[in-house]
């Protein structure tokens, strides 16, 4: 959680943030302060993490944003909907922990998360 | 060699609505698209999902969005040059030549790339050394089913492509069918017909599995595919035919001295051009402070590079900016007058 305060008014406001971890495939990883609301997707797109390429931007049409969750946290993430599941078949090597990160939005709930991103997205 | 006022590289959604632009103006244009038929991604990637927004349109799909701008820049009659890729962009003084994959090539003092995230490719099989087999017995589309008569023919993949293929070659072939999980992903009938013929013994279906390995030597002859539960079976294999989906690749693009940006291309937005005059960029493939990729925001960039196109194309003469709703001389291009 960050304490932000604004430049252009007196009076503070809160920003709220969780930390998500991104793994490639060779174990590297990197931990970094997401904006709850965002997807686990921007937040790596605007924080140039590599491996998650995003092609269509989020609008569950690429299977580009492909990454692996782990087993325990994959169960406590809510259910991917069926179109998700359904571009899930067209992924790099998909797996029974695979999702779409544009489609898992940060919130508190997810703090420390681990996404592990393929060996490549196409 | 074909002379025009501008080259439009994409005939996505911001691509069509460049040849209106540029065609109220007075300017000819011509469209070149890697795929085979115009809409790009409204058509390939979700031809079927209903858009919100677009403006005064309340809800429309990707398929009926490309009908209606198609519909709309028919006055204008402009050549499109599909299953085509743009591979170079030569500068010649104050036009740029053009040549694409099919050796056409053509000259314009402007180019338009409306190239979204560039040109779609068949997904391919992830596993290593597959190339030799390509074109072989290993088949990202089907060009003529009668080349398939007669052979084992495993099919990969879950949707609709692999199913309509499964259960058209099941009338002259011995078809596989695997997929990675139980469910398909197609219309309720076709699916009732692949379970009526895995009854028949005609297809036979394999789920939940992945593809382990293919063995061959020139030509395939079998696949190993693994099971979630560890299991491994050998598939007696003449033909592969692998559906999953399309990628998109940037290609050559990134040749073209153009300055980038990741995947995209920087431009100013004042009038869309990149570093390189006479070049814009517009719709998903450009970038500059603020872009959304939005549909709307590529129309709105196309109409600003088009000024910018007129007084390249036509140098002598004075840019006035008119309404269709008044001008004559746009209805009359319209074919309204």
């Amino acid at each position: 959680m960050f304490l932000r305060t604004c430049p252009f008014f007196l009076d503070y406001y809160i920003i709220f943030m969780t930390k998500i971890t991104y793994k490639n495939y060779q174990g590297n990883f990197k931990t970094i302060d997401v904006d709850n609301g965002l997807s686990v997707m921007e937040g790596a797109i605007q924080n140039d993490i590599p491996g998650i390429d995003a092609d269509c931007g989020g609008s569950m049409a690429c299977a580009t944003c492909h990454v692996y969750v782990e087993e325990e946290w994959f169960n406590k993430l809510q259910k991917a909907e069926e179109a998700e599941v359904d571009m899930i078949d067209m992924a790099f090597e998909p797996k029974k922990n695979s999702r779409l990160s544009c489609q898992l939005i940060v919130s508190e709930e997810l703090e420390g998360l681990t996404v592990t991103t393929p060996a490549k997205q196409s | 060699m074909i002379k025009t006022d501008a080259i439009i590289i994409g005939a996505g959604p911001v691509g069509l609505f460049a040849v209106h632009q540029l065609g109220i103006k007075g300017l000819n244009a011509v469209v070149i698209d890697n795929l085979d038929k115009a809409g790009g991604q409204c058509i390939e990637l979700y031809p079927d999902k209903p858009i919100y927004d677009i403006p005064a349109v309340p809800e429309c799909t990707g398929e009926e969005l490309t009908k209606n701008l198609i519909e709309q820049i028919k006055p204008f009659k402009t050549d499109f040059y599909f299953n085509e890729r743009v591979d170079e962009v030569k500068q010649d003084k104050n036009n740029w030549i053009v040549k694409t994959n099919n050796n056409n090539e053509f000259t314009a003092p402007n180019i338009i790339i409306a190239g979204g995230v560039g040109s779609f490719e068949p997904r391919k099989l992830s596993l290593k050394d597959t190339e030799k087999y390509e074109g072989k017995s290993l088949f990202y589309s089907v060009k003529r089913k009668e080349d398939f008569k007669n052979k084992n023919i495993s099919i990969f993949g879950g949707g609709d492509s692999a199913l309509d293929w499964a259960l058209e070659l099941s009338k002259f072939s011995k078809i596989t069918l695997i997929h990675r999980r139980n469910e398909f992903r197609g219309a309720p009938h076709t699916l009732t017909e692949i379970k009526k013929l895995e009854n028949e013994g005609k297809i036979s279906i394999k789920t939940p599995c992945q593809l382990e390995s293919i063995e061959g030597s020139k030509d395939v002859k079998s696949v190993t595919v693994k099971f979630e539960d560890g299991k491994s079976e050998k598939i007696e294999t003449d033909i592969i035919l692998s559906f999953f989906g399309l990628i998109m690749k940037l290609g050559p693009i990134t040749e073209w001295g153009l300055n980038m940006n990741k995947k995209t291309i920087e431009v100013n937005s004042k009038n869309f051009e990149t570093n390189k005059k006479g070049i814009y960029a517009v719709g998903d493939i450009c970038t500059y402070p603020g872009k959304l990729k939005l549909i709307l925001s590529g129309f709105h960039e196309v109409a600003l590079a088009s000024v910018e196109c007129f007084k390249r194309a036509k140098p002598n003469e004075k840019y006035r900016f008119e309404f269709t709703t008044s001008s004559k001389n746009i209805q009359e291009r319209l074919g309204k007058k």
